[in-house]
């Protein structure tokens, strides 16, 4: 492991990326964007990369200072393009979510398989701001582009056996090529239960900062859930499932004592090597005390009915 | 045979430039702080750099002794002290980056956490078996102890262990580069057992 790797994208952390800013970033990682595909001209983006400048704003949009376009870019748990929080970053040139399709399965009347852009044209983009918080103890607060999970999932028409929706993420390693190594069981699967699933926050998200969404942050459409752990989020989805049994989430079957099903923020449950009692907010500066996590993150008021009589200590 | 180098370079020329070169890493870390360059979690970012300087230095010092044997170069064993008060820097300054950015100097919590959390409390550990090895690196306290020294010291290898432990506590699925210390660690325990067979004392 080196001491330092410094890149001229590290930035004062404690600024809110102006929109002037990132209009520019939204223009080179364009270029970047096309060169990767060998295009040379914006015309030839495919259409569901188009840019969402005035998105209307979610109606459960956070309103904490967003944590700058470069942090959120720059440090990444993604396993599947490296372990480090940087890898990611460092290794999304390799990644590349062109073609792109999404397979619906399982308990549903409306199964199907579709490409990315027919798979998102029913549905009006929205912003939403969101708290992340990630287990490891530090948060950021995101500006996503997407639509609402559950809009979307009522499409297929889910039958009554329909228990738990599971979400799957691409297993290639020539694209991923942290797969190539067995860190985790891939490929990385997560789940919800339907209730929770049919709440109106969950989003589906194409994009971050009013842009399609880079691939360290799972690009081209990831889950956002964000009373829970980042890591039930799951990022670059290729198959979504109505099942009637748990699914076997991940990081859950990899070690269940440390990674519930559920993991919702609670910061009454500490994880065995980190306290969840605070975190700290990514882009404040270091030296600044951390802030108190909330219970659900703050969306008790959407999602504290979902578990009302279960215990969350050991439903954790 | 490789020849000493007379007291005085070693004295006036070889121990300063270690000294100096052993303060390089937080020379870096500190010039990064102050020209933001740690990127999105500069408080993570110090405690890790620190606590892998630890281990490297404490990795340092055990290999001290096979490499004078291996250069035949026995005034190696000039420079051992040195790098092992440097395990005890890297490793103070490491705990106050937990304990100043991690935990703001809340004490309680602190406590709480050496505790509950398992890979602080061996961390701990580690660090407190520390303190008597540094309080007995004089030269008077060498004379003074005698045998007991070097049973003393021998502490080192607990520490070391400990540190190991404390990583793999700590790692959540990438053990590549813990393996890679690991790996070191035990190669500088086996050399150890072979030289005590090779005394016969077992
Ligand atoms: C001889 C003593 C010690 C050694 C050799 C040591 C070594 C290490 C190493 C190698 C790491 C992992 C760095 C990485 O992931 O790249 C680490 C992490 C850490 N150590 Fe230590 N450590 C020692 C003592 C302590 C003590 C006394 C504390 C606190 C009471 C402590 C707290 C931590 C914390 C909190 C981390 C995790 C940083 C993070 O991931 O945010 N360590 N240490």
């Amino acid at each position: 492991m080196s001491i330092i790797i410094k890149t001229s994208s590290d930035i004062k952390a404690s600024e809110i990326t102006p929109k002037s800013v990132y209009m520019d970033r939204r223009r080179f990682m364009k270029q970047a964007f096309a060169s990767s595909l060998l295009l040379a001209t914006d015309a030839m983006l495919p259409a569901w990369a188009k840019r969402w400048p005035d998105l209307e704003a979610s109606q459960f949009n956070a309103s904490d200072k967003l944590t700058p376009f470069e942090n959120v870019t720059s440090y990444n748990n993604f396993y599947e393009l490296g372990t480090g929080k940087k890898d990611p970053a460092s290794n999304a040139s390799m990644f590349n979510p062109e073609p792109w399709s999404i397979a619906v399965e399982g308990e549903c009347n409306k199964p199907g398989v579709f490409n990315l852009e027919d798979f998102i044209k029913p549905y009006a983009l929205q912003e939403y701001i969101y708290r992340l918080r990630c287990v490891e103890g530090w948060s950021m607060v995101i500006p996503w582009v997407g639509f609402s999970l559950a809009d979307m999932l009522k499409q297929f028409e889910p039958n009554s056996n329909a228990k738990y929706v599971e979400f799957t993420t691409l297993l290639d390693k020539s694209r991923l090529p942290g797969q190539a190594r067995r860190v985790l069981n891939w490929p990385y699967v997560e789940g919800l239960r339907i209730d929770e699933a049919m709440n109106p926050l969950p989003i589906m998200a194409v994009g971050l900062y009013g842009d399609i969404l880079p691939s360290q942050n799972g690009a081209p459409i990831r889950l956002v859930v964000p009373w829970k752990y980042g890591f039930k989020s799951i990022k670059s989805i290729v198959k979504i499932r109505f099942t009637e049994t748990q699914p076997k989430a991940t990081w859950n079957e990899r070690a269940p004592e440390e990674y519930g099903f559920y993991s919702n923020v609670n910061p009454e449950v500490d994880h065995p090597r980190w306290s969840q009692k605070t975190e700290r907010r990514i882009g404040e500066p270091f030296w600044k005390p951390k802030h108190k996590t909330q219970m659900f993150n703050g969306y008790g008021e959407q999602v504290a009915h979902l578990y009302a009589g279960m215990d969350l200590v050991k439903y954790f | 045979m490789p020849v000493s180098p007379p007291d005085k370079t070693i004295s006036f020329v070889i121990k300063p430039v270690l000294f100096l070169l052993c303060l390089l890493p937080l020379g870096v870390l500190v010039w990064a702080v102050f020209n933001d360059m740690l990127g999105a979690n500069p408080a993570e970012r110090l405690t890790r750099e620190t606590g892998e300087w630890t281990l490297r230095f404490l990795l340092i010092t055990l290999a001290v002794t096979p490499v004078r044997k291996l250069l035949r170069s026995p005034w190696l064993i000039k420079l051992r002290r040195m790098l092992g008060l440097y395990v005890f820097f890297y490793a103070s300054i490491h705990m106050l980056t937990y304990i100043w950015f991690d935990q703001f100097f809340d004490v309680d919590e602190i406590i709480r956490d050496v505790i509950k959390r398992p890979f602080i409390t061996v961390g701990f550990l580690a660090f407190i078996l520390l303190i008597p090895l540094v309080l007995t690196s004089t030269n008077k306290m060498i004379r003074r102890l005698k045998k007991n020294w070097v049973k003393l010291h021998k502490l080192i290898y607990v520490i070391a262990v400990l540190a190991i432990l404390h990583f793999f506590w700590l790692v959540k699925a990438d053990y590549q580069e813990l393996i890679v210390y690991g790996l070191i660690l035990l190669l500088l325990l086996f050399y150890r057992l072979y030289q005590q067979r090779k005394k016969g004392v077992y």
